[in-house]
């Protein structure tokens, strides 16, 4: 048998040592009175890498991205943004970087390309500069008759775009997102997914926070999945799917008063199971036969659905919550 | 998009070459370009107000000075000189439009900004200060001051009802005023977490325009009173503006400017180290 095929389809992909490294956290720590919100973790951000920080609300996301951006010092640890400590070389570092925050504080009391040309001004740029780049961004966030609206007459979407064209200005090498779908409806996220393929695709770097599994599945190279402030896996998604759950999911659903008796006879079924309040989840290589198994013992669901296994399953296995309360 | 990507940005270059200077991580020497951006707010947004701050002390002026003033006469501005009641207030009135105009902006515009616009958040997210903002704020604030002195002025000048040829002397005055009220505002504004305690601060300006020798001299309360007025900001500020207009001039003014100083330099310090840690924490 010639070697490839014994080699595993999904193997982890680490952070290649010899390339330039963007971002290095080391015990990364930030203390709030006794709360710790960010409790030592690692990390590293290679350059033309789209990196995820995934995890639920309150995981420490949000704050590891402010230390990142240089706007919210670390309580402990080392960090260093393109070999720089951001506690000295604040502006330095942030001349460097786009950053995208997750509520859109766009300039309510300037229009649309006045919120671009500002924004530019705001790092040094020239007007002739701004000119130029102002249209590329518009296009960019397909913006154009837009130019002269106010802010408040945009739609969700175009505000994030907005947002995202924004943080462009100064052509940053490191492009940081925090939850940049939140509360967009299906298409917009899909036109904004668009616009970030475009952006890795010219070799940005991208760091984005996200509670939404499918998100970081489609954009992220590699991430890390916290919970309370600490890191709890990292890896690929299709690695740290392989590495902490099975191929397949079945999900059934017995009714909420029935799920628990009904678990304890279908147990000895698939690789593992989870018993939710609503569902029950059983871990399978194959879901088609765990399903199968699961009716020729005459247990009946009253929904079911196979499904590949994803981000989600990985959280829940790792923390024994869900992602999205 | 040009992919330049490879090669550090024109954005990079610009902060590179600040890096060694002194303050480098709070200062980035470009508190103008706030300027520019309040420059466009008022063309685009918020003109009226701008304007309502212009033609305020105008309507005063009008209905005090041209509506009460002939019932009341002449009156004596304290120095034992007798003036018309239109030539009394006209300092004042002066004096209490750089104080609103100052305070207005550097508290619930620079409260909005701060805790709903998320404005400065977005400025931080640059390679700006926090200095560069705080200076830039404080700078327009005085800039519209400026503009409001000089506007107010050319009225009052043609209407003859500036006696004194030190009068031009209240344009730099009026922005003195304009910037301690501005530093102090600042200063209280990083404090204050809700719009009602904004409105406790804002509450005060009503009472002290009317009280403070405004329409009338402080010598009309106990002796006791009048020492309390006499300490409040803008008593400070009508008695400068009012010596200058009609040309009382002694070394005793140096202490309003001395009054103001104090102000700016405390207002300062306090804004510039909170907001600092406002921003950054």
């Amino acid at each position: 048998m010639p070697d490839d095929q014994i080699v595993p389809r999904l193997t982890l992909v680490p952070n290649p040592e010899n390339q330039t490294q963007m971002i290095v956290a080391q015990n990364l720590t930030k203390v709030y009175g006794d709360f710790t919100a960010v409790a030592g973790i690692d990390f590293t951000v290679a350059k033309g890498e789209s990196f995820g920080l995934l995890g639920p609300n309150g995981a420490g996301k949000s704050t590891t991205m402010r230390m990142i951006t240089a706007t919210l010092q670390r309580s402990g640890g080392d960090l260093t943004i393109l070999d720089k400590d951001p506690d000295k070389f604040g502006p330095q570092i942030r001349a460097h970087l786009g950053v995208v925050p997750q509520a859109d504080n766009l300039d309510t009391e300037l229009k649309v390309h006045e919120n671009l040309y500002i924004y530019g001004r705001y790092f040094g740029l020239s007007r002739k500069y701004l000119t130029k780049k102002i249209d590329e961004l518009l296009a960019f966030a397909q913006l154009e008759d837009k130019r002269n609206s106010k802010v408040d007459q945009l739609s969700g979407g175009m505000k994030r775009r907005l947002t995202i064209a924004r943080a462009l200005v100064n052509e940053p090498e490191v492009l940081l997102l925090d939850e940049p779908t939140t509360g967009l409806d299906p298409q917009a996220r899909h036109v904004l997914w668009d616009r970030l393929f475009r952006l890795k695709e010219q070799g940005v770097t991208l760091v984005i926070t996200t509670h939404y599994m499918d998100e970081a599945e489609q954009l992220c190279d590699r991430l890390i999945v916290m919970d309370q402030g600490k890191i709890m896996a990292q890896g690929s998604p299709a690695s740290l799917i392989a590495e902490h759950s099975s191929p397949e999911v079945v999900e059934v659903r017995f009714g909420s008063d029935r799920n628990a008796a009904v678990a304890e006879r279908i147990s000895h079924i698939g690789d593992r199971m989870d018993v939710l309040p609503d569902r029950i989840l059983i871990y399978a290589q194959d879901g088609e036969a765990a399903l199968a198994e699961i009716i020729s013992l005459g247990q009946h669901p009253v929904t079911s659905l196979v499904r590949r296994s994803s981000l989600e399953d990985v959280f829940l296995r790792l923390t024994g919550r869900t992602l999205v309360d | 998009m040009s992919s330049s990507l490879a090669l550090p940005n024109e954005a990079v270059a610009i902060a590179e070459k600040r890096s060694t200077k002194r303050w480098a991580n709070i200062y980035a020497g470009r508190a103008r370009v706030l300027f520019e951006r309040s420059f466009r707010v008022v063309k685009t947004s918020s003109w009226p107000v701008v304007l309502s701050g212009f033609v305020e002390p105008v309507f005063y002026l009008v209905a005090f000075g041209s509506g009460v003033g002939p019932l009341i006469g002449d009156v004596s501005d304290g120095y034992g000189h007798m003036v018309s009641y239109s030539v009394y207030i006209a300092p004042a009135l002066l004096a209490t439009s750089a104080m609103n105009g100052a305070f207005y902006d550097s508290t619930w515009n620079v409260f909005f900004k701060m805790h709903y616009g998320k404005t400065y958040q977005a400025m931080m997210a640059t390679s700006i200060g926090p200095l560069d903002v705080a200076l830039g704020e404080i700078g327009w604030a005085l800039l519209r001051g400026l503009v409001y002195a000089i506007g107010f002025m050319t009225i009052v000048a043609s209407l003859g009802l500036v006696p004194s040829l030190w009068g031009i002397l209240a344009i730099p005055a009026a922005v003195l005023i304009a910037f301690g009220f501005a530093s102090v505002g600042m200063a209280i504004t990083s404090y204050l977490k809700s719009f009602q305690q904004m409105d406790w601060v804002t509450f005060w300006l009503l009472p002290m325009f009317l009280f403070s020798g405004t329409f009338y001299p402080v010598s009309v309360y106990p002796d006791w009173i009048t020492n309390i007025v006499r300490a409040l900001p803008l008593w400070q500020a009508a008695d400068l503006v009012r010596c200058l207009m009609l040309g009382n001039i002694s070394t005793a003014l140096l202490w309003h400017v001395l009054y103001f100083a104090v102000m700016i330099a405390v207002g300062l310090s306090v804004a510039t180290r909170r907001l600092t840690r406002l921003f950054m924490r």
